[in-house]
């Protein structure tokens, strides 16, 4: 799955979008709920649900990654379902709180 | 992804949020993406594509803003302290533009052959006209093109892509991070780099704005208590001016939680005397370039309080530091042949990463082939990672040569109480090719010979760098956002325009 920095992906399991901030290597599916992610402009949800166990949720304006950091998504919308790239799990990145400097 | 997206994201997760308090224009952060997308049909039925602005920080600017993005052309702030001919010359530079003027500046623009609206018509049109379709915008498009002040040259325009912004943004601010009693002050002008900063970080972090079009002391402070302001960004000048409406007495600024500083040199004085009369405020030193999107190193709060309250000189010396590089952002001192130095030699700095242009109007890209982006500024780098800014490198004066940056003598002559503010630049000398000539603004009452003040100097650093001569002056010239106009002293002070100057030669 070739995912390109800027577009934007929805869940077929939930309401999660997301954006892609970092494309990944390209050799692995993004997944929401254990469910592959589709295009945003492709038809609303179609019915699946998230595989139990992949059923965390999503965290609105969360960055999330991959083990080896290739991959990074923004969450734009939350939902119920779990991100992942292939059969991992991805993470929520945590950021070193910044002071506001403009 | 483009700068738009930035505000539907934050529309997603704050829409209620109120995002601007100035009079004409509230409303909230929902409010703010409608008339925005408003303005954007407003601009593609107009068939322009660039989108400029003349006028001042207010709540017309960030519809302009995310409208050009909505509509996917760049847009670009002007300056209204231009002359009605450079504005003009500028405006020419520009494809085929729409632009957005406050009424008080639009007889500069008579004339000038592009199609014109006021602020308050654009307002206006915006709010009514329907939301614009979808435009696909790429990464890689501009978002913002700047003309640089121009202190060393013509104005250049830099060109800021969608991707360096939105880095910039997702580096360094967390969606909705600020509480909803968090308040911003905005008194920078939208022409300048932390103009357009401000608005993009403000309104992902779900921070009220509120504008200040005129900068007063007395305004900034009587702002900040009325609107019960949280964070406010200011220019050096502009502290040292709030500092000196103060006259000693702590400020009355019970919100107000982090002032953040940057665009010139601080006076290490000024931001002492600060630290005093606001001690419950978090100081943030922002160093960065329009060409950087903003922001690349911060000396925070912690820093700030850890130096300010140290007796260990190093330490202390942190106060003139501009903190430690953001993430995502990598720096390097090289020397002139372009080999990277060691830790703590001086050299001009680069820097690389994702919010960091090298485009300008016109020209080709200055970046190297791995990357980095010469900053034309001198700098060092101690073993912790601070970064200290001495100046621009077309500033280092050559006297018999051996390089002298001129914040190195500036930063010891601040210390002199009978100082107010100085600058050190190199006049032309038939001995040693430039000699070092201090211009010194006094303190009020104070009258320190230049004698007094050379001998000041030649005790706390090299004999080599004491000015050759000291030259008082009431005033140094700076642009309205705080930058000293070398050349133009240098210029003053050459060409014998010396009926206010008070000479004292060694």
């Amino acid at each position: 799955m070739i995912l390109k920095v800027g577009n934007r992906y929805r869940s077929q399991v939930c309401s999660t979008e997301v954006v892609v901030v970092r494309p990944g290597n390209g050799a692995d599916v993004l997944t929401c709920g254990g469910h592959p992610m589709v295009e945003i402009i492709e038809a609303g949800p179609t019915g699946l649900s998230p595989i139990e166990g992949l059923d965390g949720g999503t965290l609105i304006g969360k960055r999330y990654t991959d083990a080896s950091g290739s991959l990074e998504v923004l969450v734009t919308k939350a939902g119920a379902g779990s991100l992942g790239l292939g059969s991992e799990p991805l993470t929520v990145k945590e950021a070193k709180p910044l002071p506001a400097s403009d | 992804m483009s700068i738009s997206v930035l505000l539907d994201i934050a529309v997603a997760a704050h829409p209620d949020r109120h995002a601007l308090d100035s009079g004409a224009g509230d409303g909230t952060y929902a409010d703010l993406a409608r008339t925005a997308r408003g303005g954007a049909g407003v601009v593609l039925a107009s068939g322009a594509r660039h989108v400029a602005f003349l006028g001042v920080n207010g709540p017309a600017f960030p519809t302009v803003l995310f409208a050009a993005a909505f509509a996917g052309v760049p847009v670009t702030p002007l300056s209204y302290r231009m002359s009605p001919e450079q504005l003009r010359y500028l405006i020419g530079e520009l494809d085929d533009p729409l632009v957005v003027v406050d009424e008080e500046y639009a007889d500069a623009l008579v004339g000038c052959g592009r199609t014109t609206m006021t602020s308050t018509d654009w307002l206006a049109a915006a709010t009514g006209e329907a939301e614009a379709p979808h435009v696909d915008v790429a990464e890689t498009a501009p978002a913002v093109v700047l003309f640089t002040s121009g202190t060393t040259s013509a104005p250049k325009g830099v060109i800021l892509r969608h991707r360096h912004l939105v880095t910039y943004v997702l580096q360094t601010v967390e969606l909705g991070s600020a509480s909803d009693t968090d308040a911003a002050l905005i008194c920078v002008p939208p022409y300048h780099i932390a103009g357009v900063a401000t608005v993009l970080t403000n309104v992902y972090a779900g921070r009220r704005m509120i504008y200040l079009p005129e900068f007063t002391p007395a305004g900034w402070l009587g702002a900040v208590r009325n609107h019960s302001v949280t964070h406010a960004t200011v220019v050096p000048t502009m502290l040292s001016r709030i500092v000196q409406q103060l006259d000693g007495k702590p400020a009355v600024a019970p919100t107000l939680r982090s002032i953040a500083y940057g665009g010139a040199r601080m006076p290490r004085p000024v931001l002492e005397r600060a630290l005093e009369l606001f001690p419950h405020v978090g100081f943030v030193n922002a160093y960065g370039l329009t060409e950087t999107s903003s922001t690349i190193a911060i000396l925070d709060a912690d820093d700030h309080r850890r130096a300010f309250t140290s007796d260990d000189p190093h330490v202390r010396a942190r106060l003139s530091s501009a903190g430690r590089c953001l993430p995502g952002v990598e720096a390097q001192i090289r020397s002139e042949s372009g080999a990277p130095l060691p830790p703590g030699e001086p050299g001009e700095l680069w820097v690389r990463g994702g919010q960091i242009s090298g485009d300008y109007l016109g020209r080709a890209s200055v970046l190297d082939a791995d990357g980095w982006f010469p900053t034309r500024d001198r700098a060092s780098i101690d073993p912790d990672g601070y970064l200290y800014v001495e100046g621009r490198a077309d500033d280092t004066i050559i006297r018999g040569g051996e390089n002298i940056a001129p914040a190195e003598i500036e930063v010891v002559l601040l210390d002199h109480p009978d100082v107010r503010d100085v600058a050190v630049v190199g006049l032309p000398d038939d001995e040693w090719g430039q000699r070092i000539t201090a211009v010194v603004v006094p303190a009020p009452g104070c009258d320190a010979g230049g004698e007094q003040l050379q001998s000041w100097v030649r005790s706390r650093i090299r004999g080599a760098r004491t000015p050759d001569e000291i030259i008082f002056l009431d005033d140094l010239p700076y642009t309205p956002t705080g930058k000293l106009l070398r050349r133009e002293l240098v210029s003053q002070l050459t060409n014998g325009s010396d009926h206010d100057l008070r000479e004292e030669s060694a």
